[in-house]
């Protein structure tokens, strides 16, 4: 089948991570997208698919796009457009499929500031009535949207250009899940509970996206927290899980409690359970599929880096022995154990070894790692050789960065690198707190 | 926490992974309080993809630990066309398993014995140095 031209409008922010967003997004959908003519300079890109339906498909859960249009045609100036709208092959078959429908007209810009009066606007649709258009305007939900994007270029940072460089032209297929409004429903200010560790609405599902959470299948945080990740999987579909093992965290207080935000968000048939546990002695069975794992695990800064046991086993010698009422203590419901230190590189060994045991083949790993940019030394990112290193999305801050590392699970046969045991991360904690000097 | 989770815990002590008796855990019904969440809605695409992941023998001895003994002995299985009965089945077993929460309670690990405890349906799952 002939493939047909589409336009994607992009946004132009955390564009590390914008690319693998939209790769993720086209393997999980089984979309073949050719990206040689993508640029990170650019919020356009015209592709080619095979329907409609792949290109909703593609860009519905999209959160670094605004939306993705059949391509009409583009110009610099309005009577270019006009000119290439009605050279394009399909035109007379485009303006025939969309005769009778109800229709409106959209209009979006990029890089200006010039601001449009409707009689402008209306002089611009009335330059369209080649289109021949017969169905009715309707501007609540009509059966097409019509969309001019304008492009600008900038004058400075700061002042957007007057006249439009390019113009382009298409009929809409799907907004993204940025432009139905998912950054206002998921932004932590509105959100019922939440804490220090809380992880952002916008990178969050952007993770989620790139981890490829699947509808109605299994996503496990080990790190929950308040439970920002398990919100991003719950949104996609996916049926979350959370551990931690601070248990005042996953409580939350009163009735703000994770649980809580599943029924805020009206998405409480995803939310499965939050316990509290050290993940380095994982109670879920061993044969229980964990179809993808998104988590941010702790750097040591707004929280330690703990497991169970006891820093100095001499002093808890014996301890196990100890009763109160002639019940032992340590099976008392009120019994707090001790933790003990433990390392970010010996955790994330740790968590690379879990998922290479738990996921399906193909399954995806995604955490978050801090590392410091003043350093000379090159950043190591932990590898398990099941795992393929699949894309390292880095997030930059002044003095230090965060990385999106997202691995896919290989099996053992993939035989790739390994260098679990190495001290990679350094000292994150004491170097951010001495302000990486 | 749901009914479900105790399909997913095990005891926590790493020495207990070489028996099998460290799953499921062992509920008391005297021990643990039970409360029907009726808010979360029926949703059978969802059901029939949890069922597929879940160990039915863990289902019906956590169930029997808590009193209900009437669970078919194997798995049910469904055919792409969903049946009334089949839907009857499922009902139910989105309020066994989804609706059903134990808000306080006690799982033991059959084989080293240890004693975890549910409060305020949230399952603790932490050990004491010793078994750590
Ligand atoms: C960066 S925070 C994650 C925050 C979370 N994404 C949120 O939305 O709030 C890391 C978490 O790891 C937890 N943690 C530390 N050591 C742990 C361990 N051994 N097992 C499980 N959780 C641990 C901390 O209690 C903390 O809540
Ligand atoms: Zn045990």
């Amino acid at each position: 089948m002939a493939r047909k031209r589409y336009l994607l409008f992009m946004v132009q922010v955390h564009l590390n991570f914008r690319l693998a967003e939209l790769e993720s997004l086209a393997d999980l959908h089984g979309v073949d997208v050719d990206f040689s003519s993508y640029s990170v300079d650019s919020p356009f890109m015209i592709v080619t698919l095979e329907n409609d339906k792949q290109a909703s498909d593609w860009i519905r859960r999209s959160v670094l796009t605004r939306a993705i249009y059949e391509y009409w045609g583009e110009g610099n100036t309005y009577e270019s457009l006009h000119k290439s709208v009605q050279a394009h092959p399909e035109f007379e078959q485009y303006k025939s499929a969309n005769e009778r429908k109800s229709f409106k007209f959209e209009f979006e810009k990029f890089g200006g500031n010039a601001k449009q009066d409707i009689s402008t606007r209306v002089t611009t649709i009335e330059s369209f009535q080649y289109l021949e258009l017969k169905g009715p305007i309707k501007m609540k939900n009509p059966d097409e949207v019509f969309t001019v994007i304008e492009e600008y270029k900038a004058i400075s940072e700061n002042i957007g250009g007057e006249v439009p460089e390019k113009i382009y032209f298409g009929r809409l297929i799907q907004l993204s899940d940025r432009a139905r409004g998912a950054l206002e429903k998921y932004d932590l200010k509105k959100r019922p509970y939440k804490g220090t560790t809380s992880f952002e609405a916008e990178l969050s599902l952007v993770s989620a996206n790139i981890a490829q959470v699947k509808p109605a299948h299994i996503m496990y945080d080990p790190f929950v927290g308040t439970g920002s990740f398990l919100v991003a999987g719950g949104h996609y579909g996916a049926l979350v899980l959370g551990s931690d093992i601070d248990g005042r965290m996953i409580r939350g207080k009163g009735q703000q409690t994770i649980k809580a935000n599943f029924k805020y968000y009206k998405e409480s048939i995803q939310f499965l359970d939050v316990m509290t546990m050290d993940f380095t002695h994982n109670a879920l069975r061993k044969d229980f599929v964990i179809d993808t794992i998104l988590c941010d695990p702790p750097y040591g800064i707004r929280e330690s880096i703990k497991v169970l046991g006891a820093k100095d086993p001499e002093r808890f010698a014996g301890k196990e022995d100890v009763e109160i009422n002639g019940q032992k203590a340590y099976l008392l419901r009120d019994y707090i154990p001790t933790k003990k230190p433990y390392s970010l590189d010996s955790l994330l060994d740790d968590l690379l070894d879990y998922a290479s045991q738990r996921l399906p083949i193909n399954g995806r790993l995604a955490f978050w790692m801090p590392t410091a940019n003043d350093e000379n030394v090159a950043t190591i990112i932990p590898l398990h050789s099941n795992l393929e290193l699949k894309y390292n999305c880095v997030q930059d801050f002044n003095k230090w960065s965060r990385r999106l590392l997202v691995y896919i699970n290989r099996g053992h046969e993939f035989n790739g690198p390994n260098n679990s045991g190495l001290s990679r991360t350094g000292n994150f904690r004491d170097r951010y707190f001495s302000g990486f000097n | 926490m749901k009914f479900l989770t105790t399909n997913f815990l095990k005891c926590s002590v790493k020495g207990c992974d070489n028996s099998n008796l460290n799953f499921p855990l062992r509920y008391v019904r005297e021990n643990c309080q039970l409360e029907q969440d009726e808010s979360i809605e029926f949703n059978p695409e969802f059901l029939l993809r949890i069922i597929d992941r879940v160990d039915w023998q863990a289902v019906v001895s956590v169930a029997s630990d808590l009193g209900n003994t009437e669970l078919p002995p194997n798995k049910p299985e469904f055919e792409e066309n969903l049946t009334d009965e089949d839907m009857v089945i499922l009902r139910d077993l989105h309020t066994l398993l989804i609706q059903t929460n134990i808000v306080e309670g006690q799982m033991q690990c059959k084989n080293c014995e240890h004693i975890y405890y549910i409060k305020n349906s949230i399952p603790n799952l932490l050990l004491p140095p010793h078994l750590a």
